[in-house]
């Protein structure tokens, strides 16, 4: 790989953090959020789904806002996997934006009709399921690598190279575990039979989504000789085996916390991170690759000059944005039911 | 079946329909948020209710449409990358910039704001809730400013060298990128754009009441006078803004995309001795003519050059190769001129009827505002015609062809893309309009619900609602709202 000089090298790398830092809060804010709308269908009372779309509705689009900046900041700061990447993920890519239209007017029309109720509250389902779906596909899409013509710098596979039973399962997982964070949150957010409810499923959800992330883990290396490596030579064995150990423990934690009514974030934060524990997994088998495993971050890097013009916008703006994504996160604090709204 | 279609062109009517579907709602809530974030100060400040009311009133509709601009506007952010990866490997290192900056400096604090514009009033207080509004509308400026500077640079590119080895745009000064010689003008001409189509929705609204009042006999109420009364005056005084902006705007585009400005005036020969403007014609691409032509000898020289002799170049300077479409630009560039005059016509008539005294009083001043309440979004979709197409054949002007700007594409998966977007757009947004034109269908009312009161929900009777100004609702299982 090229490296020309350490103070590119650096932002180089801290572009790749940033975006992978933005990916992540979207996995961890937007998760919940769409695990919520999945979850719709499985509630079928009105004055239920109002109480769970409430918990939501002050801060969704906020949510979505990090996808934009994913994708967006790819855009930016590593353009060349930008256009390689989304031609490959064509069709889930375009199936998740049609889903997330779906799902956001639900937010808005559901409240303006009562005879179509039904079709937004399908929608707001649907279209959270097919996201999910979509997101998953499209990473399992990524992992499992991308065909490219290096000469042309462009996408050289075929329109179905994304739907392998790898891609799909890795879909599933990722339905799986959004329905995790979105049954915490509720029991984080809710109370009553609601909250009880939410209790029961996020057992369910908590044990397959261990058993997901077991089976993607162990697959994964399988997928690029890179990969295996990455995991299985010499003292990276036993990095392997932390993770593992500690993925387990936060689950643990979890059904425990579940099981004694503890404080009722602690479901909800133990499952964010045993998300976050399983991204950090991704990206030290990704990195340095970007389109795994043919062009690295620093081959698909921005020009310097554009990095830097970037970094400082982003020192500055990316604090504020959390301080103040934060505050409404305070201000809509607290529980949501049937009788009170906020209180 | 689809195979056989260009995929290159399926490509591009996916751009335009994906980009002039979701351009719409900016367009109208760019000025609705200030708008709102006006009434919510005149509430604070002269707590006169009738401005609660009409925030109320309009925050609803703000609601529906912002959503259908986010989620259409997240498709927007993926489109460059799908379709046209081509143009973002090679431009992306110059405007991947600026859109970053869009997305940390505009979309975070709209989102970020929204919640609690939308829900916090009670929450937070009138001081950080006034705050929150404010937020949100200096977020859809923001956005404007850096979109509209990254779509300026691809008709005035500036500030960047070209990659000998991967083709790619380099950039070598951000400032002369951001500040491209096209971008001031675009971004006044589409934000003062964006302010009279709202001000055209909410004056049509509100003459929409004072009509129906009329016929039934009633009274207006205070907010219905005042919606419409704001509206008038934003048409009276921004219109001529907008057309000075609009020409100013011209003779920037006639100094450096001299073939667009040619494709408008419809000349496809030089004039050394003035030009004429055409009022109507029919641009034949075959015989290279005008056909049919009405026009007004030297005028198009005095506006472009403000010398009625001064010489024009037409078409015929141009190698076939570099022309864009000469008939879509002349018509859609008349479609935008004749409605801001129109525009005009009202600003001045309400200003004689206010004059009179009759603001209220003027059933035809009233039909004509409603009529016209929707002529802003078309308008500003005939001025985006007149821009893009007139760009074309070049994504980036000049320097980057459309035809080699697009993803390795098969036209059977954009063809299908595409169908998906027309049915989804049409079913989803259709419904939003229609929910939007049922909310403007209701009177502004004292007791005007707030966001998210049920249109099933909870039961009350008009003569037992708290004194105005201090409606402290009884929520049911939703936030509280404003």
């Amino acid at each position: 790989m090229p490296i020309t000089d350490g103070v590119s090298l650096d932002l180089t790398v801290i572009w790749a953090f940033l975006i992978a830092f933005a990916v992540l809060v979207y996995v961890v804010l937007d998760g919940f959020d769409l695990g919520l709308g999945i979850l719709f269908g499985a509630e079928r009372r009105k004055e239920d789904r109002d109480v769970m779309m409430n918990t939501v509705a002050p801060v969704w689009d906020g949510n979505e806002t990090w996808l934009v900046l994913g994708g967006g900041g790819l855009f930016a700061a590593f353009p060349l996997a930008y256009a390689l990447i989304l031609p490959a993920l064509y069709a889930p890519l375009i199936a998740m934006l049609l889903a997330l239209i779906f799902r956001g007017v639900a937010f808005e029309f559901r409240w303006r009709t009562t005879r179509w109720r039904g079709v937004w509250d399908i929608a707001f389902i649907g279209g959270s399921t097919v996201a999910a779906m979509s997101q998953g596909i499209a990473l399992g899409a990524l992992l499992q690598g991308i065909d490219i013509d290096k000469a042309n710098r462009s996408y050289s596979g075929g329109w179905w190279d994304w739907l392998t039973p790898f891609s799909v399962t890795v879909g599933v997982a990722v339905v799986v575990g959004y329905m995790l964070l979105g049954a915490t949150w509720l029991v984080m957010k809710t109370s009553g039979p609601l909250q009880e409810r939410m209790r029961h499923r996020a057992w369910i959800y908590g044990v397959l989504t261990v058993i997901f992330i077991g089976v993607v883990s162990l697959w994964t290396p399988f997928l690029q000789e890179g990969y295996y490596s990455r995991w299985f030579t010499g003292w990276q064995v036993i990095l392997a085996g932390v993770v593992g150990v500690s993925v387990l423990a936060l689950a643990a934690g979890m059904f425990l916390s579940l099981r004694v009514h503890a404080h009722e974030y602690w479901p909800f934060l133990l499952a964010l991170g045993m998300f976050i524990l399983s991204f950090v997994g991704l990206g030290v088998s990704m990195f340095p690759y970007i389109v795994p495993t043919s062009v690295t971050i620093y081959e698909a890097a921005a020009p310097r000059n554009a990095q830097i013009f970037m970094l400082v916008g982003a020192s500055v703006l990316i604090p504020i944005i959390l301080s103040y994504t934060a505050y409404a996160y305070w201000v809509f604090r607290g529980k949501v039911d049937v009788d009170s709204g906020y209180h | 079946m689809l195979g056989s279609f260009d995929p290159i062109l399926l490509a591009r009517i996916q751009f335009a329909f994906t980009v002039s579907f979701h351009f719409l709602f900016p367009a109208f809530t760019i000025g609705l948020a200030s708008y709102l974030a006006v009434l919510n100060g005149l509430w604070l400040y002269t707590k006169e209710h009738k401005y609660l009311e009409l925030f109320r009133y309009w925050v609803k509709i703000f609601a529906l449409a912002f959503a259908m601009g986010v989620v259409s506007g997240i498709v927007m952010s993926y489109q460059f990358g799908t379709n046209w990866s081509v143009f973002s490997d090679k431009a992306g290192p110059v405007i991947g910039a600026p859109m970053a900056y869009e997305v940390l400096s505009a979309f975070f604090l709209e989102a970020g704001f929204l919640g609690i514009m939308l829900f916090g009033r009670e929450r937070v207080g009138p001081t950080l809730h006034m705050i929150a509004c404010g937020a949100v509308a200096a977020g859809t400026f923001f956005s404007a400013f850096w979109i509209l500077s990254v779509n300026s640079w691809m008709h005035t590119p500036a500030g960047f060298e070209i990659d000998a080895v991967t083709g790619q745009f380099l950039p070598t000064d951000f400032w002369e990128v951001i500040f491209n010689p096209s971008f001031p003008y675009r971004l006044f001409h589409t934000v003062t754009a964006a302010y009279l189509t709202t001000a055209f929705i909410v004056g049509g609204v509100g003459a929409y009441h004072l009509l129906r009042n009329r016929r039934s006999g009633q009274l207006s109420t205070g907010a219905t006078r005042t919606m419409f009364s704001m509206a008038m005056w934003m048409a009276a005084i921004v219109a001529p803004v907008q057309i000075y902006l609009g020409d100013l705007h011209g003779i920037n585009t006639l100094e450096h995309q001299p073939a667009k400005v040619m494709a408008m005036e419809g000349h496809y020969q030089s004039y050394p001795d003035g030009a004429p403007l055409y009022l109507f014609g029919i641009p034949n691409e075959e015989t290279q003519t005008l056909d049919y032509a009405v026009g007004i000898p030297k005028l198009s020289s005095l506006i472009l050059k403000h010398d009625l002799n001064a010489p024009l170049d037409g078409l015929d300077t141009i190698p076939d190769e570099d022309q864009p479409p000469v008939g879509i630009v002349f018509w859609s560039f008349r479609i935008m001129v004749a409605i801001g005059f129109a525009m005009l016509g009202i600003g001045v008539w309400s200003l004689w009827a206010r004059f009179r005294g009759r603001l209220f009083d003027s059933p035809w001043l009233h039909r004509a505002a409603v009529t016209m309440a929707p002529s802003g979004l078309i308008a500003v979709l005939a001025g985006w015609v007149t821009t893009e197409v007139g760009r074309q054949p070049f994504t980036v002007y000049g320097l980057l062809r459309t035809a080699d700007s697009a993803a390795p594409l098969e036209a059977a998966a954009v063809g299908a893309s595409l169908i998906a977007f027309i049915v989804v757009y049409f079913a989803v947004f259709g419904a939003g309009t229609y929910y939007i034109i049922r909310l403007m269908g209701h009177s502004p009312s004292p007791d005007e619900p707030r966001l998210k009161d049920d249109i099933d929900g909870p039961i009350r009777t008009a003569g037992i609602t708290p004194a105005p100004g201090e409606a402290e609702r009884q929520s049911t299982s939703k936030p509280q709202e404003v």
